[in-house]
This record gives C-alpha cells, sequence and structure tokens, in this order.
C-alpha cells in the first residue's frame, strides 16, 4: 500500500484535542502511535506522523525476507484501520528539519509547519560506513531501507546482465547481526556473499569464541565466505566495471556490488541542531521517562540514550515508546534494563544469545556443550554457586532459548549441564510449569508468563490466537507462539480437537482415516471408528469428506440421509420453512436472455427475488415440492446448481475486465468463470468464496474472499484466507506475478490442503492462522512441496474437475431422488398452510414471526419460552392441560 | 425391506400403540438408555388412524412430513427401525419443518435436530433436550401391513 502522502490539513482536528508531532515512522514511531492510540480513549490527542521514506512503517527486522518471498505489503506495519484513523495525519516523503522549541512549531523539509504540544523523536538510526576510499563509488550500498534492497537489486540485475553468466560475488562489510542478514540477501539475489569481519568472529556482540567458530562452519556450508579478522582498505572500479574490494590482508575479491554493514549511529543530527544534549557516542540523552531536556520533547528507539546508553534492537525501542506513550496518557512507567536478547535464524541456521552472554559478572562461571557433529553449541552463565542463570549463548538449536531465557537471574532448577543437554541422555529439560511469572516469554512486547496466565485464568483467552491479541505476545517477531501453546497448555487448557460425542478425532484425522481406509460410508465409518448413531455436527461433516473422497451424487443412497437440510433439499432454507434458488452465474456473468427466463420463474411461482454480493441473483419463496418444476425450466434454460446451499464454493466475483474496463491489465472474467467452472461443486469444510480483480484497483474485492486474484503487469498475485462476515478479515499474498498455470496449479493445492485439514465450519482464515508457521508453512507445503503430497492433492483434484456433473440436472433424471419433494407424503397436492406471504415494500415475504407483520401466530417463535396456541400443539410441560394439546 | 412384524414388536410401537398401558416389560426390551415412559399429552386411545404411507417410502434416520387430521406430522425411522411421529412444527422458528432435520442420538438419546436453529428434539417424547420448558407434541404410530399409519383423537 504506497499510500499517497495523506492531505488531511489542519482543517478537521477538534479543538480540544492536544497535538503530539512524531519525528520518524519506523517500527518504534509506529508502535508509540498504534500504543497511544489505544491508551487514549477520549481521543484527547491528534496525531501527527513525519516520515523521510515515502513508504509508511515496515517491518525492518524482516528486510531480507523482502528480496526473498515476501511482499514490502507484507511487511507493512500500518493497516487500514491505522492509515484510516482520523486522530492520525501521516506525512510521508516529508522529513523534518528545524524545530523552534519555544514556539513548539515543527518545519519538515516540504516547508510545512506544524505545531506541537508534545513532540516525539523517533528517527531511528543511521548505517555507519567507515571511512574506506571508494565508498562513494556507484553499486556500494548500505543496508537499511527498503529503498536500499531495490536499488540493491537492480545493481545486481545490472552487473549480472553486463558481466553475463556464472556466479558473481558480493562483498558485506560487516560480520554482526545485521552482516550476516545482508550476506543472505545477497544469496538471495543469486550471488556468492563474502563477508568482512574486523573481529575474530562473526557476530562478535551475540556469541563467543566457540559460538562462533561454529557459526563460521555453518554458514560456510550454506556458501558463505567468511573473513574474520580483517578490515576493508579499499574499494576499486575494475577495468571490466565490476568492483575489487582490497582487504588488509592482502586478499583482493571481485565483486559485483558492496553493502556496508558495520554498525549503526542514532539518527541525531536534528537533535543535535535544536541544541538537545546528546550522549558522548551519540544519542539524544533521555531519562527513565523517554524525556530530553525540554519537558515537551521526548525520544524513543535507536535515537535515544536512555541514561547515556543506546539500544539497536527493535524490543527496547518498543518498550520505550510505551513508556512514552503511557507518561502521556497519565501514566507513570519508566523505562528499566533492556532485554538485549536475540534470537534469530539466519541462513537457517539458530542464533540466540541472552543476558550476560561473555560473563563479564565477577566470579561467573561458563558451562558448554559443544557438539560439532550435531552441529550445536550451547553455553550457559551461571553465578559462581553454580545455581543461577545469568546468560547464555546457542547455536545451531536454540528451541530451548524461550525457557532458558525465562530464568534469567532466577534459581535454577537443576544442574546447568542438565539442561542443555541433548534429549534422551538424562536431559532433565525445563518444562514451562518450572517457569517463574515474571519470566518473559514474549521479549518484544514484554509479556510475562504470568500476564499469559491471568489471560487464561481469567477466562479472556483460552487459544493461542486470543491469546496473542489479548497480550500482544507473538505478535512481532512471532517465535515466542509455540511457547504459548506450551502455557496454555500447562495451564490445563485443552482444547478438544473432538468433531462431536461421536467421533473423538478431529476432522482432519477423520479425514485422514477415511482417506486411508477407503471407507465409503457413515454406518461403517461410525461403526469402526466413532461410536452412537452419529448427528447433526458429524453426519454432515462426514458427508462432505466422502463427497471429496468417494465422490458420486450428494443424495445417492445413505449420503442422502448425512445432508443437512439445505444439501438434502439442494436450496436454501429460509425462516419459514420455505427456499431459495441460486443457479450458478458463473464470474457474474447473465444473458438478458438468461435473466428473462429467471424472471419469468420468479413470476410464474411469485419469488422474491435479490441480488446476492456474489453477483447472482437469489430467489426466494419456493415450497419444496416447487423446486423440482424450477429447477426444470432452469436446467432447460442452461443453467445449473450454484451450490448456494453447500458447504462448497459458492462465487468467483469478478469486475469488469480487460473487455470493457479502461484500466484493467488482465482478463479477469475470463479468470474468474475458468475458476468457478473448476472448483463448482467442491464440497469443503465451510463455504469458500473467491474473487478475481484486473488490476490493483480490485473492484471485484478479491482480498475479502478465501482465495483472491488480482492482476498485475506481469501475471497474478494470489491471495488467500479473506472474509467477510462476523470476523471481517483481508487475505494475505502467497504468492506473486504468477502465469495463469501456476496460480490454478497452487489454487488446486490450496483447497485441497484446506479441505483435508481444516476443522468443520473453519474459514481459511483461521485455518492458515491454526496451522504451525501459518502462510509461510502453507506456501512451503502447496509451493514447495515440503510435506511432499502434492502429486496427492494434485490427483485429488483432477479427479474432483473430471468427474463433476451438475447435481440438479441428475436429481431431475431420477424419479427416487425427486420423491423427497413433496409437501405432505399422503396429501402431495396439499401445500404447507403454515407458509403465508404478505406484501413488504411491494415485495412478497413471509408472513407473521418477525418485526411486528402482519401475523397469524402473534406470539409464536421470537423467545426462548414458548406457549401453546390454538394451531400450535406445543405445550409447556409444567402447565400442561389436555386442552392444550392439539391432537 | 423390513418385514411389517418386526415392527409390530418395537418397544417404542408398543407405546404408541398404547399408551395407557405398563411400560415395565417396554423398557426391560429397549435398546435404547432413553425414558421410555412418555409424554403424549392426553391419554386416551386414539379414536382413528391416519394412513400415512408404505414403510419403504421413510428412509432409515430420515423422516417424511404428513398431514394427519389437519395437523403436519413428521413420520421418522431410525437405524434400528422403529417409528415415532412428533409435530412437524418447530416451537423455536414456528416453521413446519421438523421432518427434514437430521436424525441421530443425543448422548444415546434417539433425537431428530431442527434444520433452522438446530435444538434437538427427542424422538421418544418431544421434549426439547436444549430447553426442560419446551417439547412438541408426539403421536402414536404403527405399521400394519407394511403401511405406516398415526394415531389421532
Amino acid at each position: 500500500m504506497t499510500a499517497e502522502p495523506r492531505t488531511r490539513s489542519a482543517a478537521e482536528p477538534d479543538r480540544s484535542a492536544r497535538t503530539v508531532v512524531v519525528v520518524g515512522h519506523g517500527m518504534v514511531g509506529h508502535r508509540f502511535v498504534e500504543s497511544l492510540r489505544r491508551r487514549d480513549t477520549d481521543g484527547a490527542y491528534r496525531v501527527v506522523l513525519l516520515a523521510e521514506e515515502s513508504r509508511p512503517a515496515y517491518d525492518r527486522v524482516a528486510l531480507s525476507s523482502y528480496l526473498g518471498k515476501a511482499s514490502e505489503e507484507e511487511l507493512a506495519l500500518a493497516d487500514e484501520d491505522f492509515l484510516a484513523d482520523d486522530l492520525v495525519d501521516l506525512h510521508l516523503d516529508d522529513r523534518a528539519v528545524d524545530v523552534d522549541r519555544s514556539a513548539r512549531v515543527v518545519t519538515t523539509a516540504g516547508g510545512r509547519r506544524v505545531p506541537y504540544d508534545e513532540l516525539v523523536l523517533a528517527t531511528g538510526s543511521v548505517p555507519f560506513v567507515p571511512p574506506v576510499p571508494g565508498r562513494e563509488l556507484d553499486d556500494v550500498f548500505v543496508y537499511r531501507t527498503l529503498d536500499d534492497l531495490d536499488a540493491l537489486r537492480s545493481a545486481t540485475e545490472a552487473a549480472t546482465a553486463r558481466a553475463g553468466a556464472g556466479r558473481h560475488a558480493g562483498v558485506v562489510v560487516g560480520g554482526g547481526l545485521l552482516g550476516l542478514e545482508a550476506a543472505d540477501a545477497l544469496r538471495t539475489l543469486g550471488l556468492v556473499p563474502h563477508v568482512v569481519e574486523m573481529a575474530p568472529r562473526l557476530m562478535p556482540v551475540q556469541v563467543d569464541e566457540g559460538g562462533g567458530a561454529l557459526l563460521r562452519r555453518l554458514v560456510g556450508d550454506l556458501g558463505l565466505r567468511v573473513h574474520t579478522g580483517v578490515s576493508t582498505s579499499e574499494i576499486r572500479r575494475d577495468h571490466r566495471g565490476g568492483l575489487t574490494v582490497f582487504l588488509s590482508d592482502g586478499t583482493e575479491l571481485d565483486a559485483s556490488v558492496v553493502v556496508f554493514s558495520a554498525g549503526i549511529r542514532p539518527a541525531d543530527a536534528l537533535a543535535r541542531d535544536i541544541g538537545l544534549p546528546v550522549a558522548e557516542r551519540g544519542g539524544v540523552l533521555v531519562d527513565g521517562r523517554c524525556r530530553t531536556q525540554d519537558e515537551h520533547v521526548w525520544a524513543i528507539g535507536e535515537v535515544a540514550a536512555v541514561d547515556g546508553k543506546t539500544y539497536g534492537l527493535v524490543a527496547p525501542g518498543y518498550a520505550m515508546a510505551e513508556v512514552v506513550a503511557d507518561r502521556l496518557t497519565g501514566g507513570g512507567s519508566r523505562f528499566t534494563e533492556a532485554d538485549m536478547s536475540t534470537k534469530l535464524k539466519l541462513l537457517g541456521v539458530d542464533v540466540a544469545s541472552f543476558g550476560d552472554a561473555h560473563a563479564t559478572a565477577g566470579g561467573a562461571l561458563e558451562v558448554r556443550l559443544d557438539d560439532p557433529v550435531a552441529g550445536t553449541y550451547s553455553k550457559l552463565v551461571v553465578t559462581d554457586d553454580g545455581r543461577t542463570l545469568l546468560g547464555g549463548v546457542l547455536v545451531g538449536d536454540a528451541s530451548n532459548y524461550e525457557t532458558l531465557r525465562g530464568f534469567l537471574g532466577e534459581a535454577l532448577p537443576g544442574d546447568p549441564m542438565a539442561l542443555i543437554a541433548p534429549a534422551g541422555e538424562g536431559a532433565v529439560g525445563v518444562g514451562i510449569d518450572a517457569l517463574p511469572d515474571g519470566a518473559q516469554i514474549c521479549s518484544c512486547n514484554a509479556v510475562t508468563k504470568g500476564a499469559l496466565v491471568e489471560a487464561i485464568a481469567s477466562g479472556e483467552a483460552s487459544t493461542v490466537p486470543e491469546l496473542k491479541a489479548c497480550t500482544r505476545a507473538g505478535t512481532t517477531c512471532g517465535s515466542c507462539v509455540p511457547t504459548l501453546g506450551k502455557v496454555l497448555a500447562s495451564c490445563g487448557v485443552e482444547v478438544s480437537t473432538a468433531l462431536c460425542e461421536h467421533f473423538t478425532q478431529s476432522r482432519a484425522e477423520l479425514y485422514e482415516i477415511v482417506m486411508a481406509t477407503g471407507l465409503t460410508t457413515f454406518s461403517q465409518i461410525v461403526g469402526e471408528y466413532g461410536t452412537g448413531r452419529g448427528c447433526d455436527v458429524c453426519k454432515p461433516a462426514v458427508a462432505s469428506m466422502l463427497a471429496t473422497l468417494a465422490g458420486g451424487h450428494v443424495l445417492d443412497g445413505e449420503q442422502a440421509v448425512l445432508q443437512d437440510t439445505n444439501d438434502h433439499f439442494l436450496a436454501n432454507m429460509q425462516r419459514n420453512g420455505t427456499y431459495s434458488i441460486v443457479p450458478r452465474l458463473p464470474g457474474g456473468e447473465v444473458s438478458g436472455e438468461g435473466l428473462i427466463v429467471i424472471g419469468e420463474i420468479a413470476r410464474d411461482f411469485g419469488l422474491y427475488t435479490k441480488i446476492t454480493g456474489g453477483q447472482r441473483i437469489d430467489m426466494f419463496g419456493a415450497r419444496v415440492e416447487q423446486l423440482p418444476a424450477i429447477w426444470r425450466r432452469l436446467v432447460d434454460a442452461g443453467f445449473e446448481s450454484g451450490h448456494a446451499y453447500g458447504k462448497a464454493l459458492r462465487t468467483v466475483k469478478s469486475c469488469v475486465g480487460t473487455d470493457w474496463c479502461r484500466y484493467g491489465v488482465q482478463d479477469s472474467v475470463s479468470l474468474a468463470v475458468a475458476l468457478e467452472l473448476r472448483y463448482r461443486g467442491l464440497r469443503s469444510p465451510h463455504k469458500l468464496k473467491s474473487g478475481v480483480s484486473g488490476c490493483a484497483r480490485e473492484c471485484a474485492e478479491a482480498r475479502s474472499k478465501d482465495f483472491g486474484v488480482i492482476a498485475t503487469e506481469h501475471g497474478w498475485n494470489l491471495y488467500v484466507g479473506g472474509n467477510g462476515g462476523f470476523t471481517p478479515r483481508h487475505a494475505e499474498l502467497i504468492a506473486s506475478d504468477l502465469d495463469t498455470t501456476t496460480l490454478v496449479r497452487t489454487i488446486d493445492r490450496f483447497l485441497m490442503f484446506y479441505v483435508r485439514t481444516a476443522d468443520r465450519l473453519q474459514r481459511t482464515a483461521p485455518w492458515i492462522e491454526g496451522l504451525e508457521g501459518g502462510l509461510d508453512h502453507l506456501r512451503e507445503v502447496i509451493m514447495e512441496d515440503s510435506l511432499g503430497i502434492c502429486p496427492s492433492l494434485d490427483e485429488q483434484m483432477a479427479r474432483h474437475v473430471s468427474s463433476y456433473a451438475d447435481e440438479w440436472a441428475a436429481v431431475l433424471d431420477d424419479p427416487e431422488k425427486l420423491a423427497r419433494f413433496t409437501s405432505f407424503v399422503n396429501a402431495p397436492g396439499t401445500p404447507d398452510p403454515s407458509v403465508e406471504f404478505v406484501d413488504h415494500r411491494g415485495h412478497r415475504v413471509p408472513a407473521g414471526m418477525r418485526d411486528g407483520q402482519p401475523t397469524e401466530v402473534p406470539e409464536l417463535g421470537f423467545g426462548p419460552r414458548v406457549i401453546a396456541g390454538p394451531r400450535l400443539p406445543v405445550h409447556d410441560s409444567a402447565s400442561r392441560s389436555p386442552e392444550e394439546v392439539g391432537v | 425391506m423390513t418385514e411389517p412384524s418386526r415392527w409390530s414388536s418395537s418397544a417404542a410401537l408398543r407405546l404408541r400403540e398404547h399408551p395407557t398401558g405398563t411400560t415395565a416389560g417396554a423398557e426391560a426390551k429397549d435398546p435404547s438408555p432413553a425414558p421410555v415412559a412418555v409424554a403424549t399429552g392426553p391419554v386416551t386411545t386414539p379414536s382413528g388412524w391416519t394412513e400415512v404411507c408404505p414403510l419403504e417410502r421413510v428412509q432409515p434416520e430420515r423422516a417424511v412430513a404428513a398431514l394427519v387430521a389437519g395437523e403436519p406430522v413428521a413420520v421418522v425411522r431410525t437405524h434400528d427401525d422403529r417409528i415415532f411421529a412428533l409435530h412437524n412444527l418447530d416451537p423455536f422458528s414456528g416453521a413446519s419443518v421438523l421432518s427434514r432435520g437430521i436424525v441421530g442420538d443425543v448422548g444415546g438419546t434417539p433425537v431428530i435436530a431442527s434444520p433452522i436453529f438446530k435444538q434437538h428434539f427427542a424422538l421418544a417424547d418431544g421434549r426439547c433436550l436444549e430447553d426442560a420448558d419446551v417439547a412438541v407434541a408426539t403421536y402414536p404410530v404403527r405399521v400394519v401391513e407394511g403401511v405406516v399409519q398415526v394415531g389421532h383423537a
């Protein structure tokens, strides 16, 4: 969402509101505004955000993923609610250049003058580039913003094109955390990455010598060329147009690009210009309240030096953001000691560091376990009595990180060596139960185990998504999400996955059983794997499974008795017991002739007609015995079932498309029609909706669908997991610029994987959220075949597509199936006398029962308690008398 | 298809034929743990029987709607070939639809679920499992020479 700079000016704001100007829209600036808006429930503050970059805040921590599969959109932090917030004015591409502290006015590069009541500096940091000769050459970059990455990408492409085939190299100056990220980015771009680090090991701040040695070996195995203990002396342009990097040990490296990633410096220029005191090594001096010397100016994040100390990680920055938001809304919180713990996966290698990783405390002891064969290194730093954990380093396997970090400063439950020993060799392991309440589970958002337990105990949260929503734990880097599940389990919250009282298995488990055993009837399935005779929960669920596994008509044999009334009568039951009818209009296209047929049917049967949200026409008020006659006419006119009655594919909505639209870039209508015809009739755990838009204007609202497709100049972007309804969700981008064949194959697999593994009545959004690894995992499964099931998914979809037949046409040809469409088995000519209609706004709607409409049975059906009436032989058992029962 | 003789020996069926009779023997034979001493409303012998349909018109674990003395009635057949009759009007929605619900069991009690809001009604006595204050009327039912008959006042 490259939103335009917002131009809502000072015309609107509430006069009584105070103005907070935030300089910098990075991760910390964004967090501050979010937090302030959440706390400031009365709207006492209006926020003006001045951003230097041309984009709203994005996840800089995940920067390197931008060159791989993540899109700019996926990295975006500001959602639409944020961008639409009337109390937040965001000005992109307009850097603050001056502040008049006495008049309290900020001036921007664009000449904007913004008065403030409170000013928050969140300018972050700038990359440090050592004074190496040649650093100003083209093809030499820093690694900080999406613009840097775009430039790096195009330079790499240009260099590769210039120099022809073969692998080219790139050099990263700096072997710290960010340097390795940059090396990963170069690798993604197809270069051989060289890393030059002055210190004797990689990531010198986080890991010790032993960990560094293993890290070097593991990243070397992945293709990184590591040069430690050397510095970069010079960069020169060579005669072929490439670069040569000269190292202090005499090595010369040929490179297409050079990236400086040798640390960061606080971006404190503005603060210096306006006379605020800065720390010796840079950074605006602030106190524990994050306030500068000026009581109306605050500083947070990497630009702030709290009591003289700066922090280059996002978690302390977030903590500062919360402190200032709290202070401005009347709170009294302070920024205390920051957790400098780090856990990351670099090029697939786990690295974690926490607490006093280098054993600087007096008398501290180190316990190490170095396993070069397994490729793991663990070190714990403990007090001299070996009882209290002070810190640690983990390389190769950091699965114990969350648990161990929880013990920081606490008494250990056992021998330190036992905590890092590999499982199965007398290791005690550490359970969540042993963690103290104060242990921080989510360091990004400073959520303790105690806070999680409280949310669970109070009933606020009983699932991982609920826990994330109410505590914000796991919402930033996501590394603690598995731990959240363990906390839930340790609190005794066991969410039963049993389908119903008749099956202890979850829907996914039962699906696997039915698939593996090839059973084709409910009686066999409930007999062998369940108990009792089933119910209205498990029967339709099994019917849906059999539809995608065994095939055949949904009303064949025993399958018919399993179906919900809608599937049983192939129509949608409405509140008065009549049905509505939706013929398929693929992609929303309908001819004039088709409209006339629908119109004539509606007129002849007195049906109420309404245009649906999915670009179809719904006809209401058909009595059960009228359905075959109506469908006879529809089928004869070339219509087929629209499956509006099924937990199945409903519609693929489309925009006008290139046939007519001035803006469309791809033929969205043809694709929508093809997708709708491909997946029509596919039974699924819940209804499925789709949309195809022919350009980024998104007129088909594809992102509110379970799977949505949006055309690009180069192909199609595929979004998954959207829905409207009770909990609206936007679909997320899973793949970009796909050609049509790849797009269809990806959707095939997405749908079949969903059909196989989702819970009953679980839409795609919560299904994806519930997958361990979420969207990334889904992408791996269906695009990289990480589970090896894609051939089977493809085959199952191919079977569905080739065996499709119109359900209504089949019923009309089958007297046995037709027999059920009758009002009374012993009086087929008598329509249900309880069905009556009245006129409402000139339309025919059901009589009675609701909303004060004319009614024959006035008190019927409103409340939970039902009384007897002359036409309603229902009795209240407590006050029953013979006269009340109408038999 | 099941022979009529099997029907007339069913406990549920005998109850419907003799609502005033003793239920002791019937309970002993009834495979269902549900109470079979049912509240069928007025304890009277039906004054007439209405023929509904041949038994094979009712698919096991499904119901059909019939018109009995002017009232809509759901005639339900269970998997073990017992037959029940309940008033067809769903008391929660007022729609005449119970016959179009799914037949199954809740805790062993044979039930039919309303297709509108999914409340469960015990086939044996019509009571709603979700709301003890609500029940639908039940009717005597029998199978004579392969034809289902529902009794009425």
